[in-house]
């Protein structure tokens, strides 16, 4: 819980890894190609005093990673978004067994999410519902980029991909998490297009799907798409460091995703070990809406209490303490959500 | 009398460099030359002889290796379309798909000759998608400033006789305009798809909005690339230059 002014906060964060990119579980030069442009993003996007050498950069382990993302109390839970990355590294990206038992060991902190790829066929849905089972699994991470084989990315429309969702939807896997990368067959079109969760959207309107990283870099195309489907959320990870050195860029984005999908649809993620959560949340509770950028209307206090933790809790079942709820929202479930606040005067 | 020859010797860096200033990033629509992303430029010999290698470096090894290849591609052709230069050489360094793109190049195998199995037909509907795309934000930029001259101008009924003459996104609009064979007349409506269609008159303010998302994407990404290219590549701030005056209106605060 985060306090600030009197008013107080249930924060979950809602994108963390525990991932292994150290030199002796790299696999090849991409796996250090892949951590270098994650420590680049860090460097990049980082307060100097939130800015961490290469070596601890590489691993953290649970420990740590307790430490870095419940310091001070500040976040209540935190829930797992593993990579895979087998092509990349020898025991993969995210440590799966290494963050599941953390999850074991402080159920009311962590909730781990496991991934699946359709590529893995019939064994990968066998393997799906024992994960189902052991790992208690509410949610899972899509990286539609990942490599495997001589493929380098699968889309959602796939058929295989299809077995999968129905597997999900039988199992009570409600929280679909979906990454888009860089490589995706065929390289004809736009890899980060999100086109193929709006399909998947509407067929599986039982599922909740959030779009990582608001879809960046295709911001609008998310948008577009998520203001039509009422099951598609919008995960900030990526998208909360640029509060720090793009600040303007930063209230775009966020007046953006509260016209077009709304202040119940958008989640808050550190995108640990990318950033870690602290300074994101208390930049988070003092950022507004810069007052020359007229056309988005100011950030109020219960919409940061919603994407900072309330709209999670609500996807993923979490107790919240009676006094950090708020009334339940009465909004629109589709189309644009202020349109009085469509000022088109100024930017 | 001896005949006043060209001189054969002058394919000079700045020639070269000029005809990378051609080759345009699709999705952050600039030149690879502003945004940095040339490395380095090296002429050896002269006449018909001269050999021309380049070098180009992106923000991060997992930029999308189809962006990648038009921007190596065209790179190449406008290198080799400068006259007196023999062989050509572009190689893209540091990214996870340098060798396969660096050997397909080298070997002439053009796009799916390099890709095989990965590409199906052609780049050509990524390019046509983000020459949209740049048109949709030129016209958001274009009817955006003149809203902050004039809030209450009727934007359904605009036409480009009405946008501020030699303004730079004026101008940047006519040029993305004249890309798309749209009409340049004064008489033509400002608001319009890529293909030309109008948006009903009382759905203009919704067509604005969603144009302006597509110019925030657009103007966003752009910073972040320039910025990840000056952190993977130190000094590589100096070979960059400001993004152009037509596209003012993100400001640019930027904190390290």
């Amino acid at each position: 819980m985060y306090t600030k002014d009197g008013e107080q906060y249930y924060v979950v964060d809602a994108h963390i890894a525990l991932w292994d990119a150290r030199p002796e579980n790299q696999r090849n030069v991409h796996g250090k190609q892949f951590i270098d442009c994650f420590y680049d993003y860090h460097r990049n996007l980082s307060p100097e005093s939130e800015t961490w050498g290469y070596e601890e950069y590489l691993y953290q382990g649970g420990e740590r990673l307790m430490r870095d993302v419940f310091v001070d109390g500040i976040v209540d839970h935190a829930i797992f978004q593993p990579a895979r990355l087998a092509e990349f590294y020898h025991r993969g990206f995210g440590q799966t067994e290494e963050a599941f038992a953390l999850a074991q060991a402080h159920p009311d902190q962590l909730t781990y999410n496991h991934y699946w790829d359709p590529r893995d066929g019939e064994n990968g849905l066998e393997k799906l519902r024992e994960n189902a089972e052991r790992m208690q699994l509410k949610g899972v991470k899509l990286y539609t980029a990942d490599w495997h084989g001589e493929s380098r990315g699968w889309k959602l429309t796939d058929p295989m991909a299809y077995r999968y969702l129905e597997v999900c939807r039988e199992l009570g896997i409600r929280n679909i998490h979906i990454h888009k990368g860089p490589t995706i067959r065929p390289l004809d079109r736009d890899a980060f297009d999100v086109a193929d969760v709006d399909h998947v959207a509407t067929d599986f309107t039982d599922l909740t799907f959030v779009v990582e990283h608001v879809g960046l870099p295709r911001l609008e195309d998310f948008c577009w798409i998520a203001t039509q489907e009422p099951n598609v959320y919008g995960g900030l990870a990526v998208a909360m460091p640029f509060i720090h050195t793009r600040p303007r860029y930063f209230a775009q984005i966020m007046g953006e995703l509260l016209y077009w999908i709304g202040e119940d649809r958008i989640l808050f993620s550190s995108d640990y070990a990318l950033w870690t959560p602290k300074w994101l949340v208390e930049r988070f509770v003092d950022f507004q809406i810069p007052e020359d950028m007229t056309e988005y209307a100011p950030i109020t206090t219960a919409q940061r209490k919603k994407v900072l933790g309330l709209n999670a809790a609500r996807l993923y079942d979490l107790h919240v303490p009676e006094h950090l709820r708020l009334p339940e929202a009465d909004e629109t479930q589709t189309g644009p959500r202020e349109p009085a606040a469509a000022d088109l005067a100024s930017v | 009398m001896t005949a006043v020859l060209p001189d054969l010797a002058a394919v000079s860096e700045q020639a070269v460099r000029a005809a990378l200033g051609t080759v345009v990033d699709p999705e952050l629509d600039e030149p690879i030359t502003d945004l940095g992303f040339v490395r380095s430029v090296a002429v050896v010999g002269a006449g018909d002889g001269a050999h021309v290698e380049v070098h180009l470096r992106l923000p991060t090894s997992f930029c999308a290796p189809n962006f990648a290849w038009l921007m190596v591609s065209d790179a190449h052709d406008a290198v080799s379309a400068v006259p007196g230069v023999g062989r050509v050489v572009v190689e893209l360094d540091d990214h996870h798909d340098s060798e396969l793109i660096n050997r397909g190049l080298a070997a002439g195998l053009g796009y799916q000759g390099t890709f095989g199995h990965e590409a199906e037909e052609s780049l050509d509907e990524l390019r046509a998608t983000f020459t949209r795309k740049a048109h949709t934000a030129a016209m958001e930029r274009a009817v955006t400033a003149l809203l902050r001259l004039d809030p209450a101008v009727d934007v359904a009924a605009l036409t480009l006789g009405d946008l501020p003459a030699g303004e730079p996104t004026t101008e940047a609009l006519l040029r993305r305009r004249a890309v798309l064979g749209l009409p340049l007349d004064p008489g033509a409506p400002v608001l319009v798809e890529a293909d030309g269609t109008r948006p009903a008159y009382d759905a203009a303010a919704h067509f604005l909005r969603r144009a302006r998302s597509v110019r925030i994407s657009v103007d966003g990404n752009a910073h972040f690339c320039r910025g990840l290219l000056t952190t993977r590549y130190p000094g590589s701030e100096a070979d960059q230059t400001p993004r152009p005056e037509d596209r003012p209106l993100l400001p640019l605060e930027v904190r390290s």
